[in-house]
């Protein structure tokens, strides 16, 4: 079914990544609707979280990819983050010797109202009010289930256009994970921020997501709404284990 | 590509190098042969500075300071004590192989910046050092060496004279550092610069490498103080300031980083640009070195022998790329390459 | 008793200039990790540049002022022209390129300004005060105060400012900094630019003392060294306090101790940075080593 809505916010054309001499991915294509949640899927090593990074300028790669009608390909990544993308990396991107507080102050450095941002510091600190408790701490002392908030708090404190995450739930309980996506999902409703996460958990996100795509071996393999998805037995079983 | 084929290139160069070299006495003038006489002092220091940073990558900026213990040993036998003169040479050579055993033990303790830290302090204290014990040096004053005489049934004039000793002299020097860098001690040097876990794994002793390097080198630059000092005929302590160390830590990187020809190369090109430099600004000499230093760690890690193989094609000695270009491989990996899970 | 307390402060003042080129080499090696052996050269460049400005009639603080804003410009474009092309590569690139960058500033400076020495004048009024029973230089005391405001504006910028913490944050994790949009290369010009004005205070603030020539910076700089060793390189808090009790220890070796006199004193730092190094290599306050080459 084609959903080529004229403008979508995030294009991706026929993008081939490399690390060295190895091919990550061998021109994939798929785009992401304003306010959509969108799932990148597919087993390990194969390429989602390579997309994340050609999106943010961290890998050589070659095609197109236009946010927001500029195109990205060529773009620093500090530059990428100025026009309102927000990628919260699979490490998790934090500052374990800073405090709690000045990571979060840190996912909003670059943004022009900064009168704003400490409204936004203290909506953070009610939605996720572990972090409210330890915001004096040192990011690095927090649990991975903390730290993994703090990740993403501190992307959505960009109020970005286009949030991207890279595996949210990795190391984490599931009951915490679901926790999670459950801020998120309503965040992401109230800021309408887009999102485009990728995750090897495809059961639990696909319940979140508006659209999946699923990569294998750098190409992908299927695009569809995540109902389509959740319902093709076959497909499940082939690409995301279960 | 059978060894004569592969070395034949080399060994006409040393020929020719050797042809050039002993003919200098006889076609120069002697103000011109004295100054070859002191490249070839020079040469000497900057082979053993090269030894030590480029084989081992022991960063020491106090080689002035050896420089010094050196010249001021063989001013010292000529002026002070009746001996024959020459004894200064081996003399020299004995004192500094001591002294940087000496040091070098702790000096080995000390890694990168820190080394070069401590050197660096080493030798900017070395002038004031030299005045202290003045009863010796001669203080601020300096000593006076006078000249060696050549003996009459050499029929040789005393430049040529001079030249002559330096030349023999750095011909032993440079025979025996290739035929170290060649050998077994040479393998575990170059494997000691490229990353001293390989090293470990090889089971070469690393204190006891590093030790000799920084004895050797020391002696080296004795030596070289020596011919320095028979040279020039006088010492004084505003000859031995930091800024020796830095001319052949120049020298070094000019010539070549870990490379035996590039201590000549780059002896001659300290010994030479201040001559046509000095005419047009006396700091022009020293802005040089300080302008060529970072270029050429830009464009030039493997100095002038670095490029004069690259131009040949001729294929690097069976160490392979690392002997000449300091930066790669041993780069640490970009981060992407690292994680599968991607 | 006057005269120890004297010696003391006269050795903190010392120690003050010290610790301002050594915060000078900590700020530079906490946001780019790289020990710069060029920098009394730059902070001695600084010096003359003031210098020259009042030998054709500039007033001394004017002359101090535009000194310090070409030296952050300077330290900036340093950093941006010379050090980016080798940022990253091995530990024995980066020294012999900022010894590169040490005999060049040098020999520019000779070229400039010749090599002789000439008097500078000094930021403080000539005299004494008399604090409890002792008379103490206003010199010293200006010296001493000068860096505790320079260390007090240093704190509350990366304290409490943006600008701070997103230098911080380029400093501790460049990619992750990348991420949320922080340009790390300007905040890397910044540091540099930063660190070149601070060791431009430390030239100016120990020129009146020492005659102004080419060599101004070249003792000043083991110092320098040994306070931010001591302290912990990583430390900015660890090279004030590396500085003082340098210039202290220093002060009182020279003045009480016969053997090492007023000459071979700069074998005090030099024995301080053997002995940290084999004892504590990280120094009073510092987190870790400096990288080995």
């Amino acid at each position: 079914m084609s959903d080529d809505t004229p403008v979508s916010l995030l294009e991706v054309a026929d993008v081939e990544a490399s690390y060295g001499p190895v091919r990550a991915l061998h021109g994939i294509s798929f785009q992401v609707q304003q306010g959509e949640v969108a799932a990148l899927l597919g087993p390990n090593g194969a390429g989602k979280t390579t997309t994340l990074r050609a999106i943010s300028g961290m890998v050589r790669m070659r095609g197109r990819i236009r946010f927001d009608g500029h195109s990205l390909p060529g773009r620093s990544t500090e530059a990428i983050a100025r026009l309102g993308v927000a990628h919260v990396p699979e490490g998790r991107g934090n500052f374990p010797t800073l405090s709690v507080a000045d990571n979060l102050r840190l996912g909003a450095i670059v943004r022009r109202d900064q009168s704003s941002v400490a409204e936004d510091l203290e909506r953070c600190y009610q939605a996720f009010p572990r972090l409210a408790t330890r915001r004096a701490q040192p990011a690095g002392s927090l649990s991975g289930g903390e730290q993994q908030m703090l990740a993403v708090a501190r992307g959505l404190m960009l109020r970005p256009r286009l949030l991207l995450l890279d595996e949210p739930s990795l190391g984490l309980a599931p009951l915490v994970t679901r926790e999670l996506y459950e801020t998120l999902a309503r965040l992401v409703r109230e800021q309408s921020t887009t999102l485009l996460v990728v995750e090897q958990k495809a059961n639990l996100v696909l319940e979140f997501a508006d659209r999946a795509h699923v990569l294998e071996a750098g190409r992908i393999v299927l695009s569809g709404t995540a109902a389509e998805i959740r319902a093709d037995e076959g497909m499940r079983r082939s690409y995301l284990g279960y | 590509m059978s060894r004569l084929r592969r070395s034949w290139p080399r060994l006409l160069a040393l020929a020719v190098v050797a042809v050039l070299a002993i003919s200098v006495p006889f076609s120069f003038p002697p103000f011109r042969v004295s100054q070859f006489t002191l490249a070839l002092a020079y040469a000497v220091a900057a082979l053993g500075l090269n030894l030590l940073i480029g084989y081992t990558g022991q960063i020491s900026l106090g080689h002035g300071a050896f420089f010094a213990l050196g010249a001021y040993t063989a001013g010292i036998i000529m002026a002070q004590t009746g001996l024959p003169d020459l004894v200064g040479i081996p003399l020299a050579a004995a004192i500094t192989f001591a002294t940087g055993l000496l040091l070098g033990i702790p000096a080995l303790r000390l890694r990168g910046h820190y080394l070069a830290l401590v050197t660096l302090g080493v030798a900017v204290a070395t002038p004031q050092l030299i005045k202290r014990f003045d009863g010796l040096t001669g203080g601020t004053q300096g000593l006076a060496a006078g000249s060696l005489t050549p003996p009459a049934w050499l029929g040789l004039a005393q430049d040529q004279y001079l030249y002559m000793i330096a030349l023999v002299v750095a011909a032993l020097a440079f025979a025996m550092a290739a035929n170290l860098v060649r050998g077994r001690v040479g393998r575990a040097l170059v494997a000691i610069r490229s990353g001293e876990i390989s090293a470990r794994a090889t089971g070469v002793n690393l204190t006891t490498f590093k030790l000799r390097a920084f004895a050797l080198s020391a002696m080296l630059a004795g030596i070289g103080g020596a011919l320095y000092t028979y040279a020039v005929g006088f010492v004084a302590p505003e000859s031995f300031t930091i800024a020796v160390s830095f001319v052949f830590l120049a020298a070094i990187v000019v010539g070549g980083l870990g490379t035996i020809a590039g201590a000549l190369f780059g002896a001659l090109f300290i010994q030479f640009v201040p001559v046509y430099t000095s005419g047009v600004n006396e700091a022009l000499a020293g802005v040089l070195y300080g302008t060529v230093l970072i270029l050429f760690m830009y464009v030039l890690p493997g100095g002038v022998v670095g490029l004069g193989r690259r131009l040949l094609g001729l294929v690097s000695r069976p160490r392979g790329r690392r002997s000449e270009e300091i930066t790669t491989p041993a780069e640490p990996e970009p981060a992407p390459r690292k994680a599968a899970g991607v | 008793m006057a005269r120890l307390v004297q010696v003391v402060v006269d050795g903190i003042a010392n120690g003050s200039v010290y610790a301002a080129l050594a915060l000078a080499l900590v700020l530079i090696y906490r946001s780019t990790g790289i020990v710069n052996f060029a920098q009394g050269e730059m902070a001695m460049f600084s010096t003359f540049l003031t210098w020259g400005m009042t030998s054709v009639g500039v007033s001394l603080p004017l002359a101090i002022l535009a000194a310090l804003a070409l030296s952050f410009a300077g330290g900036a474009l340093i950093e941006r022209i010379v050090i980016r092309p080798v940022e990253g590569r091995q530990p024995l690139t980066l020294v012999i390129v900022t010894l590169g960058l040490f005999i060049l500033i040098n020999n520019a400076a000779g070229w400039l300004w010749g090599f002789s020495n000439r008097g500078f004048p000094s930021t403080f009024p000539d005299g004494t005060v008399g604090l409890g029973g002792v008379r103490l230089g206003i010199e010293s005391l200006g010296i001493v105060g000068v860096l505790l405001v320079v260390v007090g504006l240093l704190y509350l910028l990366f304290q409490r400012t943006r600008l701070g913490l997103a230098m911080r944050a380029a400093a501790l994790d460049p990619v992750s900094s990348r991420l949320v949009g922080i340009r790390v290369g300007r905040m890397l010009m910044l540091g540099w630019g930063l660190a070149a004005t601070v060791g431009a205070i430390a030239g100016i603030l120990v020129a009146p003392r020492l005659f102004l020539d080419v060599n101004l910076m070249g003792g000043v700089l083991v110092y320098a060294f040994a306070a931010a060793t001591l302290g912990g390189f990583d430390s900015a808090l660890g090279a004030v306090l590396g500085g003082w009790i340098i210039g202290v220890s220093e002060n009182l070796a020279g003045t009480y101790v016969n053997v090492i006199g007023s000459d071979l004193k700069i074998l005090v730092p030099l024995g301080v940075i053997l002995v940290v190094l084999l004892v504590r290599p990280t120094g009073l306050f510092g987190a870790r080593e400096v990288e080995r080459a």
